[in-house]
């Protein structure tokens, strides 16, 4: 029985998964998660998963969480080769740092500026507050500095000169603000050097196959209305705003 | 040249950092960061993470930051026993899922509530309005709950029968609140539980010694010289407030 990756690919980290097993030619079944439907609030997904988030993973009776996890499983299980999750101590290390510090830098941070621009509007008929937009903007670009400074700085890569799972999580995070009409690569020639790198590694096929959904805010609102969730996405936003 | 770790006992994941050291016979320098006076960002701590936080460590020209990456690192370099980060697929992968789930969740929480109860009333003397306070203690009670019904379960440890550093990386977070004068092993006969399981593990002097600066913060807060703390106050009030 193949893997089964329970996905939405408007979420960030259900893609690092979904491309990582599809450059690495994984099996699986892909499970959709319809977000914009509230299905992670199913009881059936709930038996899957109580956090009901996604990306899980299932292999057999073995259920697996958060996307970190998931990707390192997969190294570990199929023998990925070596510069995704490297042998060596240090360039290990290294992975592992950027992938701690990002869920709370540039995860966060992008995210936050997404939320804000992609769905505040639709669900309050507002703009966000300026102060509130303005100081989330900061956040997002100190992030980005802080990508570029400590952990790109001169390398094709994060850790040196291959492609590694930072590289591939900080992608996913980084390009979610864009389809909103936010393009954070202009004016940042290393980061988009950085990027056009990480697409040709992957394949711009499955990149772009993977990005489809958020490529444009309007097909994500429409979703929602459509699917009547702007209730539910009105508390989680409150939550946002502190 | 002895490896080099760069500490704050006040900070949560200084304190998981420094147990594992301690526990496995790591050889290290300590190096103190005091955070409330501003130590991290002196010029020479710059050099070493750039990030300016703590952990932190050298270990000859090879810097590094993140807990999670020092210890799993540390594990490596020093072979440490495979309970801490187990070779096995599935039994790593509950490892690493915790410490992954942890940073949004178990951990901002805790810290929140550290933050809202005890250092900006008491040290910036700013008011916390009830409705953040309630908000916070609820996220703090969410991921609580989370962690016993998800992480913990009717097992022992976080991984199965013995002690990972999911458990670790746990008890430091979940003390935090603690310091602050929040007990949140009140009412919480499963997470006492193990809690005491995993300070018998760690070693109960060594437990407490890392945790002696969090539990005595409340004392702290009372003799600080908050003049110190002036020039955090807006990061902090954006961050938490």
């Amino acid at each position: 029985m193949p893997l089964q990756l329970f996905l939405d690919l408007h979420s960030q980290p259900c893609r690092s998964v979904f491309l990582f097993a599809k450059v690495n030619n994984i099996p699986f079944e892909f499970k959709k998660v319809d977000l914009t439907a509230g299905q992670q609030y199913s009881d059936e997904f709930g038996k899957i998963s109580i956090i009901r988030k996604v990306p899980v993973m299932r292999d057999g009776d073995f259920i697996l969480t958060e996307s970190v996890a998931i990707l390192m499983y997969m190294v570990q299980k199929f023998g990925t080769p070596d510069h995704w999750y490297p042998a060596d101590l240090r360039k290990r290390a290294q992975v592992n740092e950027y992938l701690s510090w990002q869920h709370m830098a540039m995860r966060l941070h992008a995210s936050k500026v997404f939320w804000f621009r992609a769905m505040v509007p639709l669900i309050t008929g507002a703009e966000v507050p300026k102060e509130k937009m303005d100081s989330a903007m900061e956040d997002l670009n100190s992030s980005l500095k802080f990508f570029e400074e400590k952990f790109l700085q001169d390398r094709p890569f994060i850790i040196g000169e291959k492609i590694s799972l930072a590289d591939l999580v900080a992608i996913v995070e980084i390009v979610q603000p864009v389809g909103t009409g936010l393009d954070v690569f202009k004016d940042r020639p290393k980061l988009s050097a950085w990027r056009e790198r990480v697409k040709k590694e992957l394949g711009p096929a499955v990149f772009d196959e993977a990005h489809e959904v958020i490529a444009n805010v309007h097909n994500l609102r429409q979703a929602f209305e459509k699917n009547g969730m702007l209730e539910l996405f009105k508390t989680k936003l409150q939550k946002l705003f502190n | 040249m002895p490896l080099e770790i760069y500490l704050d006992l006040f900070s949560q994941p200084c304190r998981s950092v420094y147990i594992f050291a301690k526990k496995n016979n790591i050889p290290f320098e300590f190096k103190k960061i005091r955070l409330f006076e501003g130590e991290q960002y002196q010029e020479e701590f710059g050099k070493i993470n750039v990030l300016r936080k703590v952990p932190a460590i050298k270990d000859g020209d090879f810097t590094l930051a993140e807990s999670v990456a020092i210890m799993i690192y540390l594990a490596d370099k020093y072979g440490t026993p495979d309970h801490w980060y187990p070779a096995d697929l599935q039994t790593r992968a509950r490892v690493v899922e915790y410490l992954s789930w942890q940073h949004s969740a178990i951990r901002i929480h805790g810290s929140k509530i550290f933050w809202l109860k005890l250092m900006i009333p008491k040290i910036l003397g700013t008011d916390v309005p009830k409705e953040k306070m309630d908000s916070a203690l609820e996220d703090l009670d969410g991921s609580l709950r989370l962690f016993e019904e998800k992480f913990l379960q009717d097992k022992p440890f976080i991984a199965g029968q013995k002690i990972s550093l999911a458990d670790l990386v746990a008890i430091v977070e979940i003390m935090q609140p603690v310091g602050a004068g929040l007990d949140v092993f009140k009412d919480r006969p499963k997470l006492s539980a193990w809690r005491d399981r995993v300070r018998a593990e760690i070693g109960n002097d060594l437990f407490d010694e890392a945790h002696q600066n969090i539990l005595g913060a409340q004392d702290m807060a009372k003799c600080i010289d908050s003049s110190k703390l002036e020039i955090f106050k807006p990061r902090i009030l954006k961050l938490f407030l």
